[in-house]
């Protein structure tokens, strides 16, 4: 009896791991392996175009240049900028959105389809569609603001910082319905009686949503911005259609310098220290934010 | 009374601003090349067609969608059949490294593609999958299967395991139970995974860009990112691209509104 059920269980060992092979398999292949040669290909020179400048090892010399590389100085302030500005606007937003979907109203499954389409339509197409809007001829925004009054026209994306302002209400336009979503989860299951015992005594709409909704929140707030902090650092597909980098080095972000670093100039040990940069400040910053959450968690339990 | 004015003003606030600047597009596809350039430009179009004639037959809108709906579908497919049976041996069985293949999976979730962008394309310079369909689709796979096997294996482990104890007693190997018992109770979770996957797949940018290089393979946010004409921007024919582009998106959105909510904030409240 004992023997047949140790080789039943030998057998469910083998079945979970033929399960679970293939998919780690194409992880293996596609994901962590290129980790792992990003890393050691940035500890290389190797100019696409040049072979025969061959693939010498540099140790940490590509790294070193990296630190004293004024446009990746540039790079990284803009993507903190643009990280900072697009997450807390899109948690605000994304605060009220999550607020008025949380209500029972009739069609309130056609409004959560309508908040839900900015997050469905493609990065590129949004990047698109901001573009032309605040075109400097024909967009949306300068026919707004001044009317007939072409003379008026603001060419928008030309000012440095502006065009990053554009950039950043594109990302906020695109992704505070997924912000709002997270925020929904954690609205859900705040129990409803904490509500009722503030109202029986006497608390208003404001100290209601202070002092209970808010502060139990917090968990999914904190997610939230994780995952926007983490989307928003690899910010890509907005740089690259609607200003290039520009105009000068405005909206250049890491991603953006890493890709042309990578393929358009061919450097390739350099980018890859780029690739691997970006890499470690995102680990580094999703871990500080985990321990963050789950201290949170922790405290939650314990209360 | 005050309460449901501050929310119709939010319900309509939310609405207006997601849907009006997409609006601007999808009136600048009907309008002519007259009406875009006036000074200042027309607000309502005259109902013009020839945006979308230009961007199917001079601008390789047909190819795009084409090779969209092909890359999508065969990740989509791809993605499940490899994730289903991982989520459920990673919910249901024993393996040694359990926590360590979730820890792992989480990790790839948080990559930057350009952390891999250099090395993948090699990968597939090696395996002549530049400029070919298969060749997006095999990173698309890999990026998208940690979001469907944690999304897959929480959904399994709501399940009661009573059916599927009945079925181990009764001699129902673990593949048998997974596709007899399991699967059939599973397909909101599935549903919902595929859509999610479906929209990554049809909206990702970055690998495509990299991996095709020609027209005829490209997809439609490539295309669209890449757009041009022969002297200026053909914004007409653009908003027409956008608007076929995003069409089957706000469709599979406004059906299928429950199940993204839902898969999208499973996370948050596991979390």
């Amino acid at each position: 009896m004992m023997r047949a059920h140790a080789v039943l269980r030998r057998r469910e060992g083998l079945a979970a791991w033929l399960m679970v092979a293939p998919a780690l398999l194409v992880t293996v292949v596609f994901a962590l392996y290129p980790v792992a040669d990003s890393l050691w290909l940035s500890l290389h020179h190797i100019f696409v175009g040049i072979p025969q400048l061959g693939s010498p090892f540099v140790g940490l010399e590509n790294y070193q240049a990296l630190l004293h590389d004024p446009v990746a100085h540039q790079a990284f302030v803009v993507t903190l900028g643009f990280v900072v500005l697009s997450t807390l606007l899109e948690l605000a937003c994304g605060l009220i959105i999550a607020l008025v979907i949380h209500e029972r109203f009739r069609g309130r499954g056609l409004v959560r389809g309508a908040i839900l389409i900015p997050w469905a339509i493609p990065t590129v197409v949004a990047s698109q569609l901001w573009r032309y809007i605040f075109n400097d001829q024909y967009g949306f925004a300068n026919l707004l603001l001044f009317g007939d009054r072409v003379t008026d026209y603001i060419p928008w994306l030309a000012y440095p910082s502006v065009a990053l302002a554009v950039v950043v209400l594109a990302d906020v336009w695109k992704t505070s319905s997924f912000a709002g979503l997270m925020i929904l989860a954690g609205l859900q299951v705040i129990p409803g009686d904490l509500y009722d015992a503030a109202r029986v005594d006497g608390a208003t709409v404001w100290q209601r949503f202070w002092h209970i909704t808010l502060p139990l929140l917090k968990p999914a707030l904190l997610l939230a911005l994780l995952f926007r902090t983490m989307d928003a650092f690899r910010v890509f597909d907005l740089v690259f259609v609607m200003t290039q980098g520009g105009p000068g080095d405005a909206t250049q972000v890491l991603q953006f310098y890493g890709y042309q670093t990578l393929f358009t100039e061919g450097r390739i040990g350099y980018g890859s220290a780029i690739s691997v940069a970006v890499f470690l400040m995102i680990l580094a910053l999703s871990l500080t934010y985990l321990r963050a959450i789950g201290s949170n968690l922790l405290e939650r339990r314990g209360s | 009374m005050k309460r449901r004015i501050l929310l119709a003003v939010g319900i309509f606030a939310t609405v207006a601003l997601s849907l009006l600047p997409f609006l601007w597009f999808v009136l600048t596809s009907f309008k002519s090349q007259t009406e875009i350039e006036a000074a200042p430009p027309a607000w309502w179009p005259s109902g013009s067609l020839d945006f979308y004639r230009s961007a199917l037959f001079d601008h390789h809108l047909f190819d795009y969608v084409l090779n969209s709906v092909v890359v999508a579908g065969s990740t989509t497919l791809l993605a499940l059949l490899l994730a289903i049976p991982a989520a459920y041996a990673l919910a249901r069985l024993t393996i040694p490294g359990k926590q360590g293949i979730l820890a792992v999976l989480l990790c790839v979730s948080m990559f930057p593609q350009m952390a891999i962008a250099g090395p993948v394309w090699r990968l597939l310079d090696a395996l002549g999958g530049l400029n070919h369909r298969w060749g997006v689709v095999l990173p698309y796979v890999a990026l998208t299967l940690p979001l469907a096997i944690w999304l897959l294996a929480s959904f399994f482990k709501e399940l009661p395991p009573e059916l599927e104890d009945a079925a181990r007693v009764d001699g129902c190997g673990p593949w048998g139970t997974l596709f007899r018992i399991t699967l059939p109770l599973a397909t909101p979770g599935i549903f919902t995974a595929a859509i999610l996957i479906l929209i990554y797949a049809w909206n990702e940018f970055f690998f495509a860009l990299l991996i095709l290089t020609q027209p005829e393979q490209q997809t439609l946010p490539v295309g669209i990112a890449l757009f041009q004409g022969e002297f200026t921007m053909p914004w007409g024919e653009l908003a027409a691209a956008s608007v076929v582009a995003t069409l089957p998106l706000i469709g599979v959105v406004l059906l299928c509104q429950r199940w993204i909510v839902s898969g999208l904030s499973a996370g948050a409240v596991k979390g």
